[in-house]
Order: structure tokens, then sequence, then C-alpha cells
């Protein structure tokens, strides 16, 4: 499998505080990658450093081999990394098929287009896109009014308007019932098998990290001190001294893994 | 040398009533999010108050009782404004207030008319301190040397209220986060009361300390109001020792300016305000305003679409009887109408950027008067055609913008609203002192449409054609791929970054569009007066637009067209009495508190409630 990202040395601070220090991974093809580690460990500023949303204090990243140093969000996006965001970012004048329909639009290129009604464009795509995330009822909702969980959702149908070959999630399920969080992931997962896209995540609820997660890694104060499948970083000593102080964290999750 | 320390230290006594006004707006705008538009205005009342007191009270005590007795009695009148007109639309969107302050302008205006009458008025010579103290051989007011001596107080005074008392603490959690101090059992409400009488009353004081210098007169509410506004920002919103720093530079080099480059004055002040903002985007001494998601405040804007058919049958059905005008209708009606159309095209290139964009522009008029003095020049000076004159006015007016759009765009919130005021200000100053070729505040006259278009008629439908034309052209932009991303910015810039858009360019094209529609709009605006005068860049001009877009209701697509034909009409009906200003301010203030989404928007929601309108999902 070749790499689709790769960071070397990632480090950041802000003013005298390291938030992320000498972070080095690779992103397989494929694969669902979960980033873990407590509030503060550092995940939203390394996902930032890799979106260009934040220039880092030192270290590169590289998709596919091309270092990103410099880029503006949207040019990392138009070489095609996708995101949603752990707070949503959608457009909340606009009804949820026109938010895709927006994302489209950018993706084909027509952003300063004045002769067409962007409400007419791309519609099968944008309904296409939503049925995939399983939104397509709402379609004609305004965006205002939706729940968060299918807010979620909708930005993730917003990221795949460009077919990226990387999609970043940030707690693609925080504030979401138990439930919809299986479905989610579950989504993810068919995503990543059937179009090909890698998928970095972070996440809090281990339940997610452990069923979903080709392979985890571990983050704390900045540093990874972990990286390998879920057997391995339930066994590592540091992670669970992380977690827990001591002791066996992950255990009792594995009836519900099995079940 | 010495002409120069004492050139200095006029600037430094200047710099008292200057500093004075401005921390009050300063602290006005920090707690309460209001930019009060009304402070030039307690500033006029402080120094007409003060002038009466004095007359009344005499001596060097009763000088300064009376400067203090203006400034608690504009205090109060600050109260009463904050009581009855903004606090029953504290929750309507973000900038709707100014639409109230005003209406205030206009109500202060007209009473002060009332009161004092249409004179200038002269302060008194301050008892004790009448004569010269010589400095290095130059003569110096004592008075001066007293302002200079008491300012720094008033600052140290401030900063003491504001960093060091329990009062000071509150109103400092109040600016960074309102609801969190609500939550920990502040009243919230005589919080801003009390904040707005403190502000208030700092202007008041303001106006009555200058009178020894400067006097009284109908006109100094508008006339600070610029300088006030420069200041603040130069200083950096919400910092004290920053005003103070920038009212000094300002005053100071404002002397200077008057003694060696004289037909610069107005010009200069703006000038420092554009360099100190692309240097230090925040001011002097301001931080960075939080950075985060802004949107829209309040409710988001309604999803809309293209007009539908019965829509497009009205607006068909209305274009028919305006056409129709000219065969019913006087010629009086006819060149009514046309400035309707020219001052809604005016508003809705505004709304484009303002509504569609959330770029609150505050120098909107230098876009349509410049556009207008563009056409006037080319006749005037080049003698070039009228229908190539007319064809190169938005041109111009887009260049403009596209200068001035690439220098403000960088900037955000009220940085930005300042920095294009500034702008349309340079843009005036330039006009009004340039008198050898723009005619100065003589204006441009003689500026008449070729003889094919010269009969009303005539005009009557080129205006129709081209201004209706004008405004359906915006509208249908607001529906393209164009207006969509612009609206995309507005709603999250994050996610239209993460997204591909290029957000600021996006918003720079969207001002020189709005600019040259603007300028479209002055090009009928001059060729339909005959003339033109520096009055159509005035700061005034752009507060027109700015009213009328939230007015109409700046989150729905017609609330320019609306609230722009409402105010001209209104307006032409009530000019024709004598305190017409008061009429229609108090009318704009009602206006504001009964219809807070504006008077297309609360119409709107009045036919859902009522089950005309079909009713649109709302979050609840």
């Amino acid at each position: 499998m070749t790499d689709v990202l790769k960071t070397d040395g990632l480090s950041k601070s802000f003013g005298g505080i390291r938030a992320v220090h000498n972070v080095n991974f690779t992103v397989a093809e494929g694969e669902l990658l979960a980033l873990i580690g407590p509030n503060g460990a550092g995940k939203t500023t390394c996902f930032n450093m890799l979106m260009g949303q934040l220039k880092p204090t030192s270290g590169k990243v590289y998709l596919h081999g091309e270092d990103l140093a410099g880029l503006a969000p949207r040019e990392i996006w138009r070489k095609g990394v996708g995101r949603t965001f752990q707070i949503t970012g959608t457009y909340q004048s606009m009804t949820v098929i026109e938010n895709v329909q927006m994302a489209l639009i950018s993706h084909h290129k027509r952003l300063f287009s004045i002769l067409k009604y962007a409400h007419k464009l791309y519609r099968d795509e944008a309904m296409s896109l939503l049925e995939l995330v399983g939104m397509a009822d709402q379609a004609e909702r305004h965006c205002a009014i939706l729940a968060y969980g299918d807010l979620k959702r909708l930005e993730l149908a917003i990221a795949l308007c460009n077919h990226p070959r990387l999609l970043l999630m940030d707690e693609p399920t925080a504030g979401m019932a138990p439930k919809e969080r299986i479905g989610l992931m579950q989504l993810t997962t068919d995503i990543v098998k059937n179009r090909k896209i890698s998928v970095l995540f972070t996440e809090h609820d281990m339940d997610v990290v452990f069923t979903h997660a080709h392979r985890i890694m571990v983050l704390n104060r900045g540093e990874l001190i972990a990286n390998g499948t879920s057997e391995e970083i339930r066994n590592d000593a540091r992670v669970q001294e992380v977690y827990l102080g001591g002791g066996h964290l992950f255990e009792k999750d594995e009836d519900q893994i099995n079940a | 040398m010495s002409l120069l320390i004492a050139q200095f230290l006029t600037g430094l006594a200047n710099a008292a009533a200057l500093f004075l006004v401005a921390s009050g707006l300063s602290l006005i705008f920090g707690v309460t999010r209001i930019v009060n538009f009304a402070h030039g205005s307690f500033y006029m009342l402080g120094a007409f108050i003060g002038y009466s007191l004095m007359q009344v009270l005499p001596g060097f005590f009763g000088f300064w009782s009376s400067v203090l007795l203006a400034g608690i009695a504009v205090g109060l009148i600050g109260v009463i404004v904050e009581m009855f007109v903004l606090r029953p639309i504290y929750k309507a969107p973000e900038l709707f207030q100014l639409v109230a302050t005003f209406g205030v302008i206009l109500v202060i205006q007209d009473l002060t008319l009332m009161t004092w009458g249409a004179v200038d008025v002269l302060g008194p010579r301050v008892p004790g301190l009448k004569g010269v103290v010589r400095i290095l051989g130059e003569p110096v007011p004592q008075y001066d040397l007293a302002l200079i001596a008491i300012t720094p107080f008033v600052l140290f005074a401030l900063w003491y209220l504001i960093t060091k008392t329990r009062v000071g603490i509150l109103v400092r959690a109040a600016t960074q986060d309102r609801e969190m101090v609500g939550a920990l059992g502040v009243n919230q409400a005589w919080l801003f009361t009390g904040v707005f009488f403190l502000g208030a009353a700092l202007a008041g004081l303001g106006g009555a300390i200058q009178l020894p210098k400067g006097g009284a007169d109908l006109l100094m509410d508008f006339n600070i109001l610029a300088a006030i506004f420069v200041v603040v920002v130069i200083g950096g919103m919400g910092s004290l020792p920053g005003a103070y720093l920038a009212a000094v530079l300002i005053s100071v080099l404002n002397v200077f300016g008057v003694s060696y480059i004289p037909q610069s004055t107005l010009v200069l002040m703006f000038v420092v305000m554009a360099v100190v903002l692309m240097v230090k985007p925040f001011g002097l001494l301001g931080r960075e305003e939080v950075a985060g998601e802004h949107g829209q405040v309040g409710e988001p804007e309604r999803p809309f679409k293209p007009a539908g058919k019965k829509g497009r049958i009205i607006v068909a059905a209305l274009l028919l009887l305006l056409a129709l005008l000219p065969v019913f209708g006087s010629s009086f009606a006819m060149v009514l109408v046309t400035d309707i159309i020219i001052f809604c095209l005016f508003a809705a290139s505004l709304h484009f950027i303002l509504g569609l964009g959330g770029l609150v522009s505050f120098g909107h008029a230098a876009y349509f008067g410049g556009g207008a003095y563009v056409a006037a020049l080319l006749v005037s000076s080049a003698g070039t055609p009228m229908e190539l004159a007319f064809l190169l006015a938005p041109l111009g007016a887009c260049l403009a913008a596209v200068i001035i759009g690439w220098l403000c765009i960088r900037l955000t919130g009220v940085y930005f609203a300042m920095l294009t005021m500034a702008f349309a200000q340079l843009l005036w100053s330039l006009v009004y002192q340039w008198d050898e070729f723009t005619g100065g505040d003589d204006g441009l006259v003689d500026i008449w449409p070729s003889p094919w278009l010269a009969e009303t008629e005539a005009y009557y439908y080129l205006t129709l054609i081209v201004g209706v034309g004008g405004i359906i052209l915006l509208r249908h932009t607001a529906h393209t791929p164009f207006g969509y991303a612009l609206r995309a910015s507005r709603d999250s810039s994050r996610q239209a970054e993460a997204t591909g858009i290029h957000t600021k360019r996006v918003q720079w094209a969207a001002f020189a569009f709005a600019g040259s529609m603007a300028g479209l709009a002055g090009a009928l605006f001059v060729f339909s007066k005959g003339s033109i005068f520096p009055t159509e860049l005035e700061i005034a001009r752009s507060f027109d637009a700015l009213i009328v877009v939230f007015l109409g209701g700046v989150k729905t697509l017609s609330g320019a067209v609306v609230g722009g034909a409402t105010l001209e009409l209104v307006k032409d009906y009530l000019t024709r009495f004598e305190y017409w200003r008061l009429i229609l301010g108090v009318l704009i203030i009602v206006i504001v508190i009964l219809a807070p989404d504006g008077i297309v928007g609360s119409l709107r929601k009045l036919g859902e409630r009522t089950g005309l309108l079909r009713e649109a999902e709302v979050s609840k």
C-alpha cells in the first residue's frame, strides 16, 4: 500500500506552549485511522495543520509525496483532501441540498458564474450524495433547523463533493446519540471501502474507535505515544497510564465489540 | 521652533474634547456592541446645554459647574434613549440598532433647532482663564493649558474605573461575554443603561468643555462623528489610552495641517487612519477581535429562490404601471419616481454586499457620488458626450471599489465598516477641497443629458429601464453561483475556505460589483439633477442607504427596494413641514421597534402568523 499522507516532525507552539511536538505518522490508502487522546492533547491542532488552517512551527506534511507547506485550506482541498469540523460549519441560510450544491459548484470551478441559477446546478449529483448519507428526505429543509446529528451527516456529504482521496473528520460523532454514532461510523466505513478513500478521524468515544478503526494513534500532550492496532493500543502501558493512570481500561468493551 | 511648540500645545488642547467624546463611543460599543451614530448628537447637546447653563451660572465656579451639569444632563438623555429606544431592540439583528440611533440623530437635530434656534453660538471665555501665557515668546491661551492638564486626569480616572473597580470588571466582562455576565447574576439591563449614561455624559462633557474654543452649532453632530470614529479606530476599539493617543495624534496633525497644507486638512485624518489600519489592522493599541465564526447574528436568513410565477406577474404589472406613468401622471410624479428608482438602485447595491455578503460598508456613498462625479467631470472638464460619460461612470466607480475594496476586505466587522467610511471621507474631502477641478463646495452644474433625453419623460424612461434593470441584475446575481458563494462566505468562511472558495476574492468581486451598480445610480442621478455637490459623497448619504437596507429588512431580497421607496416617499411628503426631521426620526424609531425584522421581514412574519402566507419551518 502507498501512503496517502505523511507527516514529518510536525510541531506547533502557541507562545511557549508546545501544543504538538514532533509528530510523525502516515495514512495508508484505504485506511481508517483514528487519532485519539485526552482533551487538549493536540488533535484538532494537528488537523488544522494538515488542512492548512494553521501553519506548523516546524515539520512538513506530504500528500502523495507532495509538500503542502504554505498552501491555504482551499488549495489543499483542491488536491483532494476533505474535512468535517468538530463544530459543524454549514451555510445556515441555505437549504440542505444547496449546501451540497455550493461545494459542487466550487468543485466544478463555477464560483464566479452569473449566468445560471445556482439551485439548478448539479442537483442530481447533490441528491445522490445526500442519499448516500441518508439525508435525501430532508434535502429541501432549511439548514438552520436541522438536528445536530443531521448537520454532521450533511457535512460529510459536503466533504465528499470533490471526490477526496483523504478525508479528515474531527470528532465526527460528537454530540450524537449512541445509535446515530454507530450509523455514521458504519456509513464512513462503507465509504472508505466503496470509494477507496482514506480517513483520518479523531474521536472520544472508545466504542467507535475500537470497533471501526483499522489503526489507532494516541496523542498526549502534543506527542504521539502509541501507534498500532486496537489490540496493541489496548495493551499499551503508556496509553493505559494516560487514560486511567493504570489498570485495564478497554477490557470491558470487548463484549460490545464482539456483540 | 517656538511656533512648532505652540502649535503642538494647541493640538494637545484640541484633543481634550475629541478624546472625551471618542472614549464614550468606545465604551458604549465595547459593552453593548452598538455603533452609536447618535454620539455626535450627544456632543452637540452637551455644547448647547452647557452654553445655556453658562448664561445662568456666572464666574469661574459657574463655568465648571455648567460643564459638569451639561455632562450629567446629556448622560440622563442617554439613559432615556437607551431605555426607550434601544432596550426593546437588543434582540434584533446586529447593527439594526444603528438604525434606531440614526432616528435619534434626526430627533435631536430638530429638538435642538426648536430650543436654541438656527444660530451659531459662541461659548464664553472662561473667567480666570481668559489670558494667554507666553511660552518661548508664543502666546498660548490659559484655557488651552487647563485642557491639556485636565485630559490626562480624565483618562486616568476612566482607566482606574475600568481596570480597578468592580463596576469596571463587570463592564470588561460584559465586553467579552455578555451572556456569561448575565448568567452570573448581573443585571445586564442596568449595566447597559449605566454604560450608556457614562458614554453619553462623556460626550456631553466634551461638547461643553470645547465651548470657549469652538462654540456650538447645528452641524457639529455630524462634523465630529467622522472624527470620533477615526479616533476610536486608530486607537483601537475599547482601548482608552489608545483613544487618547489617537485624539492627540489627529488633533496635532490637524493643527499642523491647517498651518502648512491647508488644502488637505479634511483628508489628513483619513489618510492617517487608512495608513494605521493597513499597518495595524486593529488600531494602535487595540487587540485583535476574537476570531471565530461570525455569520449572521440572530435568526439566519431564510433560503430563497427566484420569484415564482405569481411574483413575476405582480412585478410585471407594477412595472407596466410605472411605464404608463407619463400618460396619466404629472411631470412632478415622474421626477419623484425617478428619484425613488435611483435611490432604490443605490440601496439595492449596498444590500448586495451588506445583506448577502455580511460586509457592512459605512462608505457606500463613495461609489454613488463617485460615479456621479466621474460623469460630471467627464462632461465638464473633458467635454465628453453624455452617453459616453454615462457609461464610464459605473466603470469609474468600479475602479474605485476595486482599489478601496482591496484595502478594506482584509478587515472584518466594525473595522471594515470604519475603513470603508474612511475612504469615502477621503474621496469626499478630496472633492471638497480640490475646488479648481471639482468645483469644491459649489459643485459642478450644467450637467444635462443629451437633447434626445432632455425631456422629463425621456429621462424617466431611461431611469426606468436602466435603474430597474440594475436592480433586477443585482437580484439575479443573488441567485447565481456567485451570489451563493458570497452567502457561503458570510455564513461560514471556515467551511467555505475548506471547500475551495477563496472567500476574500469572492467578497472583493462583490464589493466591486456593488460599487459599479452604485456608480450607475450616481450616473442616473447627476443627469437627472443637472448638477452634483459634495453632499452626495457625505457620510449622511452612506447612512441613508444603510438605514434603508435595515429598515426594509436586511435578510430579505426585496428589503432594500421596499425600504428605499418607502423612505423616499415619506421624505417627499414630510419635507413640507418645518420639523420634518423630528417626525421622520420618530417614525424610524417606531418602525424599528415595531418591526425588528425590517418592513419586509416583519410583514412576512405577520402574513405567516395570520395564515395569509404559507408558514416556513422555523427553528425553535
